[in-house]
Formats: C-alpha cells, sequence, structure tokens
C-alpha cells in the first residue's frame, strides 16, 4: 500500500469508506476522555477556571499551523508528483484550517478577557495567527475564484508554498514588532514547563483534535470526490441533451 | 542577456508611454498621502509622528495597484504566450519585468517621497530615512507582488482577489520598513538592525518571487 496506489478516486472511496469509521470513534472516544480529563484537571491558582480554555485554544492554534504543513505537502504533490488527490487534499483542507485558526482566535480572545483584560491585543502571536486566518481566506478565495479545478490546484498550490516560506518570515517579524503573549510551554528545550495534570489531558485534547481534523479532512475529500463527479456527470448530461 | 535588457527596455517604455502608467503611481500615492490629514486631523505634531507609516502604506498601496497589469496587458496581446515559450529562462524572464516594473513604478515613487515628506510636516532626516527605507524595501514588494500578479493573470481574475493574496505577505516588509524609519527619527533602536532585516527580506523576495510566478504562469496558462 502507497500513496499511489490512492491515486485512484474510485480505490481512495472504497479504502476511506472502511477506515473512516474507526477513525470518527477513535476521535469521539478520544476528544470524550480528553473533556472529561480537561473538566477534572485543578484550576490553576492564578488563573483559576479560565485556565481549562487552554485545553481547546492550544490543539487548535497547532492545528492551525498544522494544516497549512499539510495543505503544502498537497501543494508539492500537485506540483511536483502530479497526483490526482493532491488537490483535492488541498481544496478540502483549507476550510477546516481556516476554521481550527478561527477557533484559536476566538478561544483566545475570550481566555485573554478575564487574563489580560481585553478581548484584543496587538500581540504578536494574536497578530500573527491573524494574518493566517487571512491567508486561508485568500487561499479559499482563489480556489472558488475559478470554476476550472485542474486550474485553481496549481495556483493555489504556488501560493500555498510561498505562504509556507512567508508565515515563519512574517511569524518571526511580528514577533519583532511587539510581544505579550507567553513563550513556549510545552515544545521547548530543556522539557516541557507546565504540570502533569495539565499536560497529559492537554496532550490527549492535542491527539484527539489531531485525530478530529484527519477524519473530517477524509471526509471533505470524500465529498469533493463525489462533487467532481456530480459535476463532470452533469457535463455529460448537458452536452448529450445539446447533441 | 540582450533579450532580457529588450525585454526591460521595451516593459519601461510601455509604462512611460502608454497611459501614463509610472505617474499615474505618484499621484495615487499623493492622492492617499493628501487624504491622510482629512481623516486623522490637520494637527502638524501628530502627522509629524505618523509621517513615515502613512508614506509606507501609500507606497504599499501604489505599487499594489500598479501590479494588477504587470501581466495583464501582456497577456491580452500576446506577447506573454511568446515569453512564456521563448528560450529566455521564464524565471529570468519574470525578473526582468519585475525590475523594469520596478524601475517604471517603483522609483518615481521614491522621487516624490521628499515633496510628500514636506506635506506631513517630516524634517530632513526623517524624509531621507524614509526615502531610504523605500529605496530598499519596495523592490520586496515589487517581486513579491508579482507572485499575486502571475496568479491573478492566469486565473484572469483581478483586482480584489490580488489585493487580498498580496497584502498578508508585504506585513514583514511593512513592519520593517516603517520600523526603521521610526529608529532613525526618533531612536531608542539602532536604524542598522532593522534596516539590513529590510535588505533582507528585498533579496529574499528577489529569489522566490520570480520562480513562485514563473511555476504559476507555466502551470496556469494553457
Amino acid at each position: 500500500m502507497t500513496l499511489i496506489d490512492l491515486a485512484n478516486p474510485t480505490k481512495f472511496l472504497s479504502l476511506t469508506a472502511r477506515v473512516l469509521p474507526w477513525l470518527a470513534g477513535a476521535t469521539a472516544i478520544l476528544l470524550l476522555i480528553g473533556f472529561y480529563q480537561a473538566a477534572m484537571a485543578p484550576d490553576d491558582y492564578q488563573q483559576g477556571a479560565t485556565v481549562k480554555i487552554m485545553f481547546i485554544h492550544v490543539p487548535n492554534a497547532w492545528l492551525s499551523m498544522f494544516v497549512w504543513g499539510v495543505m503544502s505537502l498537497a501543494a508539492l504533490g500537485t506540483l511536483v508528483w502530479r497526483h490526482p488527490l493532491a488537490d483535492v487534499a488541498a481544496k478540502a483542507a483549507a476550510p477546516i484550517g481556516a476554521a481550527f485558526t478561527f477557533l484559536a482566535l476566538v478561544t483566545g480572545s475570550l481566555w485573554g478577557r478575564p487574563m489580560w483584560g481585553t478581548y484584543w491585543e496587538w500581540d504578536a502571536r494574536l497578530t500573527s495567527v491573524l494574518i493566517l486566518f487571512l491567508m486561508y481566506l485568500g487561499l479559499m478565495a482563489l480556489w472558488r475564484a475559478v470554476d476550472d479545478p485542474s486550474r485553481a490546484a496549481r495556483a493555489a498550490a504556488v501560493l500555498t508554498l510561498v505562504g509556507a516560506l512567508n508565515l515563519p518570515i512574517i511569524k518571526f517579524s511580528v514577533e519583532w514588532w511587539n510581544t505579550l503573549h507567553q513563550p513556549a510551554a510545552v515544545i521547548r528545550m530543556g522539557g516541557p514547563t507546565l504540570d502533569k495534570a495539565f499536560l497529559i489531558p492537554l496532550l490527549v485534547m492535542a491527539v484527539g483534535f489531531s485525530l478530529l481534523f484527519v477524519t473530517l479532512h477524509v471526509a471533505a475529500m470524500r465529498n469533493e470526490i463525489l462533487r467532481r463527479r456530480v459535476r463532470s456527470l452533469q457535463m455529460m448530461q448537458a452536452s448529450q441533451q445539446a447533441a | 542577456m540582450t533579450a532580457l535588457a529588450a525585454l526591460i527596455r521595451r516593459d519601461i517604455k510601455i509604462a512611460v508611454r502608454v497611459g501614463g502608467g509610472a505617474l499615474i503611481g505618484v499621484l495615487f500615492f499623493l492622492t492617499v498621502t493628501v487624504l491622510m490629514p482629512f481623516a486623522i486631523g490637520p494637527d502638524l505634531a501628530l502627522l509629524t509622528r505618523l509621517g513615515p507609516a502613512i508614506l509606507w502604506l501609500g507606497a504599499l498601496l501604489a505599487s499594489l495597484l500598479t501590479l494588477d497589469r504587470l501581466f495583464t496587458a501582456d497577456h491580452e496581446d500576446g506577447s506573454l504566450d511568446l515569453i512564456v515559450m521563448g528560450r529566455t529562462p521564464l524565471e529570468l524572464a519574470c525578473a526582468a519585468k519585475a525590475l523594469a516594473h520596478w524601475l517604471a513604478a517603483g522609483v518615481p515613487l521614491i522621487v516624490a517621497t521628499p515633496a510628500l515628506g514636506l506635506l506631513l510636516n517630516l524634517d530632513a532626516t526623517a524624509t531621507s530615512a524614509v526615502a531610504l527605507t523605500l529605496l530598499v524595501g519596495t523592490p520586496a514588494l515589487t517581486f513579491t507582488g508579482m507572485i499575486g500578479a502571475a496568479l491573478a493573470v492566469t486565473l484572469h481574475r483581478g483586482g480584489l482577489l490580488l489585493a487580498v493574496l498580496v497584502l498578508p505577505l508585504s506585513i514583514p516588509v511593512l513592519i520593517f520598513g516603517v520600523a526603521a524609519s521610526q529608529a532613525a527619527i526618533t531612536g531608542p533602536l539602532s536604524f542598522g538592525t532593522p534596516f539590513s532585516i529590510l535588505c533582507a527580506l528585498s533579496l529574499v523576495s528577489l529569489v522566490i518571487g520570480p520562480f513562485a510566478a514563473a511555476a504559476s504562469l507555466r502551470h496556469g496558462l494553457d
């Protein structure tokens, strides 16, 4: 089983039809465990119960960047290997990534209100996530601007790769510009600074949300394949009627 | 080499002769700058403080608006197809087109900066700092904007879509351009650091821009 076997959309559909229920089940179980553990986690001595927003906020923020990574891989698949499903993957991922980014922004904003005393602060992390959100929306606009999927796919692939090169630059420049957000606490040199009582539920939630992304992504890819089939069937029908 | 030189010469000629291309950008720049005091009030001290930011925003928008025509005109009369099929590497041709565009549309903006600085009550140091940062920063705007222009021409869509795609990419240039100008005017940070980062951004976009634009032209035109 290699990536090229999946190039046949019919094979992809039949394989994912079998895998998808398991994925959805695993996602539901992990998220349930994660939510339970998060609800049971102790309050922070400074932040009180609001610290629980973290269990939603942090996985969403991770995913907002992870999804762009997935799209960049798909873009390489489109431009370099001409994998037939790569553009389907890229197109299906964009709205999901935008949704995760939006959730990260909203939960961060709700968390910022009691902690920093403001819903919005022109801080480096917030601003760079907002720019990421704008870039997702631009990419979606690009997908929607063109009727021909393969033409849109190549344009979107170029833009995705340019965005992937630019995102670190934007992040770094915005950090230079202004910073208030706390530095990274989980993935850092010398191990996490987060207490175990928070770290374990957080990791469970992160894995759960990642599985949620995979599930949604596969389902969206199936929808996109079926949508394209319907479209080509309609075109065939229309041309037959015309003839 | 002669082909590239000819391409640059041709593009500059077209920009200067047809529709006042180069000067339209300057006129837009002037209009935006003149609009600002109406929006924020005629307070000279405030205008001095905001001056570099206003000039940078105006230059950013002006260069964005002129970018729309970078490939569209050539696409309409068919010469873009010749460039794509020609023996000159498309990356180099794109770089040459962007260079010509910068010479024809970017340099006039920089030349106009001192006059606009007077309107915003900037002193000589401030004006020269803004002009200098624009000189090294606008190539980055042109070369990243070229990617958007190439995407727009392959999709037969321009205008707003181009702006939506290109503006987020130009944020780092804006940040360091304004930071370097402010550092030169008020301190306390040194002028050198943001200025060298601005140069670095321009150099990076000089590399990325032509390749990405050529890729999208090659894949997008049929």
